[in-house]
């Protein structure tokens, strides 16, 4: 079997219209056996499109190579389908089904796969097994879709968005079961816009922007070529002449400088060494901190970075 | 597990069937509302045999006409006050007014209301009573009554009413509900799976056969309990009649919902479909009375061709080989529809 799950190149989707809309403008992705893949990337960057294009769901539109499980779409559909797991986004399953009919319904079409309580119980549902679909909270339809993502006991799953708009408490059960998929070797891609969740759970993230990939590699060396690791965020009181860019970036351990309004963010290597020399510059120059902080960097300091966006910033190009 | 042994296309039957019968609307929307349409409607056009005349006499000979009248038995005589019975004939609380004169021989003076029959037709009657003094050796006449049950409104209603259900069930039963089911992109989330599109619509035209067959098994009973209509031909064949009915317009549903990506635009496509069919397809009355030039295009018309089967079957007697040019319309307006519907069908 190929040690890659997925393998795309120059995968490309083009919407027609007046002007055609390039969702996907030539991605790459090797997604390994055994790995949780993240692709990471504000609303409307391509994630989904790229997901469902993969999934089989789409077509592209133009593509170099593009195998999932080491077979093609359109050559090995079924083969495809029976050995991989979906959850799309904001799926409404069906209201009056019960939790067990549903995943029952789901089991049928597969030609191997789990037991409909076996399913149930990774996911934490044992309760709800005779509650109709309607009377689930957000968390557990969420949970729902992943139980029946699972039922064919698929090798390569599929997650797009699996957080999206749950509660902290409901998020952090998910990564659980996502992990403990992950920890029986088996593949899972996921889309997510949420930096935390791509640094704790996945072992490799693609930020997407804009229908490219942007910047690829495991949470920590995505960070790493920041070039700190922390960051120290702060800003000014009024008094005093305008601080500009260029002096912070002259000050010792400072990697690069990012001013926001009037917000500095620095990448810095050293805190111990970056901090001091801070404080003592603007007290030589005269001027006070109305607010500082330092943190570790996230994967959200680097697609700011690179984009000089918010991950969560408006839906521009939806 | 003997769940596991359950087909993919049992499992999505049983699926549609439960989300089914677990809405309550659903159910009576199917079942409980053709009910009630058929009882208003049977009570409204209930028409009972015309067995009262109803006759006032005025004047000072009232009396008198009022012993004449009173051997024929169906006349219902009123001598109402001098200034209220003009009244009365105006708002048909009486049919006819004689006025009588001074005197017995002098001929009374008959008003009537001529833009309504029971008034002419009463004052037809009351002529012939006075007819029948002048000639009273006449030979008695027999009479005899058709009565049979088959050529009351509500005979006709009913295979009409089973028609509009039978189009009614395929259209939002399918149309509706693979709609719905694109809207909530549980349509795509089936299709990420290894489930054989093909199980997938069979099971949604499936699932409404099987209602069709309770909602019709429902109508055809009340019909005969409440009313006492009959079907004179064979009820296999009636059957038969309604499968084919029901097929079709699942196939017609089918093809109405293949493209529609929201409810509203299902909803708009349906009705622009059905309304015209409500009225010109001989659902409550005859599709006969539209003009001749129109005929070609409502005779083609899938419940025209329905219904024209149902009521040859029900009320006719006939077999369905009678019956075989709307039957054959029908089955190639099922065909077509869902042949090109397959085509076009949107998955994704």
């Amino acid at each position: 079997m190929s040690s890659l799950a997925i393998s795309c190149r120059q995968l490309v989707k083009r919407y027609d219209g007046k002007p055609p809309v390039e969702a996907v403008r030539g991605v790459d992705l090797e997604v390994r056996t055994g790995e949780c893949f993240g692709l990471l990337g504000p609303n409307g960057a391509g994630k989904t499109t790229t997901m469902e294009i993969l999934e089989g769901l789409l077509d592209a539109t133009a593509s170099e190579k593009m195998e999932v499980l080491g077979l093609e779409w359109g050559r090995d559909d079924e083969t495809i389908r029976n050995r991989i797991g979906i959850s799309l986004q904001e799926t409404r399953l069906s209201d009056k089904l019960t939790v067990l009919e549903t995943v029952n319904l789901f089991r049928s079409f597969y030609r191997s796969g789990l037991e409909p309580i076996e399913a149930i119980r990774r996911v934490s549902l044992e309760d709800k097994c005779g509650a109709h679909v309607e009377k689930l909270s957000g968390g557990q339809r969420q949970r729902l879709a992943v139980a029946c993502a699972i039922i064919g006991d698929p090798e390569l799953l599929f997650l797009d968005e699996p957080t999206t708009g749950l509660d902290p408490h409901s998020r952090r059960e998910l990564w659980e079961i996502i992990r403990g998929f992950k920890s029986a070797g088996r593949t899972v891609l996921l889309t997510t816009h949420y930096m935390d969740e791509a640094e704790r759970l996945c072992d490799r993230v693609a930020v997407v922007d804009q229908g490219q990939v942007i910047a690829l590699g495991t949470p920590v060396e995505l960070i790493a070529r920041l070039g700190g690791q922390h960051i120290v965020d702060f800003s000014l009181s009024g008094a005093g002449n305008p601080l500009t860019a260029d002096e912070v970036q002259a000050l010792p351990s400072v990697q690069s400088v990012r001013l926001d309004g009037g917000n500095f963010t620095l990448s810095v290597t050293e805190p111990h060494v970056a901090l001091p020399g801070l404080m003592n510059y603007l007290q030589q120059t005269g001027r006070e901190f109305a607010t500082l902080t330092t943190r570790h960097a996230t994967l959200e300091d680097v697609f700011v970075t690179l984009t000089g966006r918010h991950l969560q910033e408006g839906e521009e190009a939806a | 597990m003997s769940r596991r042994a359950l087909h993919p296309l049992g499992h999505l039957v049983l699926a549609r069937i439960r989300m089914f019968y677990r809405q309550p609307e659903a159910v009576f929307w199917t079942y409980g509302f053709p009910l009630v349409m058929i009882t208003a409607l049977g009570l409204a056009f209930r028409e009972e045999p015309k067995t009262t005349i109803l006759v006032d006499v005025v004047g000072p000979q009232a009396e008198a006409f009022q012993t004449r009248l009173a051997k024929d038995s169906r006349f219902k005589v009123v001598r109402p006050a001098e200034s209220d019975w003009k009244k009365r004939l105006q708002s048909g609380k009486t049919n006819l007014v004689v006025e009588t004169g001074a005197s017995p021989t002098e001929p009374p003076q008959f008003w009537d209301e001529p833009r309504r029959a029971d008034s002419l037709f009463a004052r037809e009657a009351v002529e012939n009573v006075l007819l029948h003094e002048l000639v009273p050796e006449r030979p008695a006449i027999a009479e005899k009554h058709l009565d049979e049950v088959g050529s009351r409104y509500i005979d006709f209603l009913l295979p009409g009413m089973i028609g509009m259900n039978l189009m009614g069930g395929g259209m939002w039963g399918i149309g509706f509900v693979v709609v719905d089911m694109r809207v909530r992109k549980l349509l795509k989330r089936l299709l990420a799976t290894p489930m054989r599109r093909s199980d997938f619509l069979l099971s949604v035209m499936l699932a409404r056969l099987i209602f069709t067959l309770f909602d019709m098994i429902f109508l055809i009973t009340f019909g005969y309990l409440a009313f006492g209509v009959r079907c004179s031909g064979s009820l296999l064949e009636l059957s038969l009649v309604m499968a084919i009915g029901g097929t079709s317009f699942a196939g017609i549903g089918l093809l109405v919902a293949s493209r529609a990506q929201t409810i509203d635009a299902i909803s708009g496509l349906m009705n622009l479909i059905m309304l015209p069919m409500w009225i010109a397809s001989g659902v409550f009355f005859s599709a006969e009375r539209f003009p001749e030039v129109f005929q070609p295009i409502v005779q083609a018309l899938p419940l025209t061709c329905l219904n024209n089967a149902l009521r040859g079957v029900m009320l006719d007697g006939d077999s369905i080989v009678t019956q075989w040019r709307p039957l054959l319309a029908l089955v190639a307006w099922g065909v077509v529809s869902f042949t090109v519907s397959l085509r076009i069908f949107r998955w994704k």
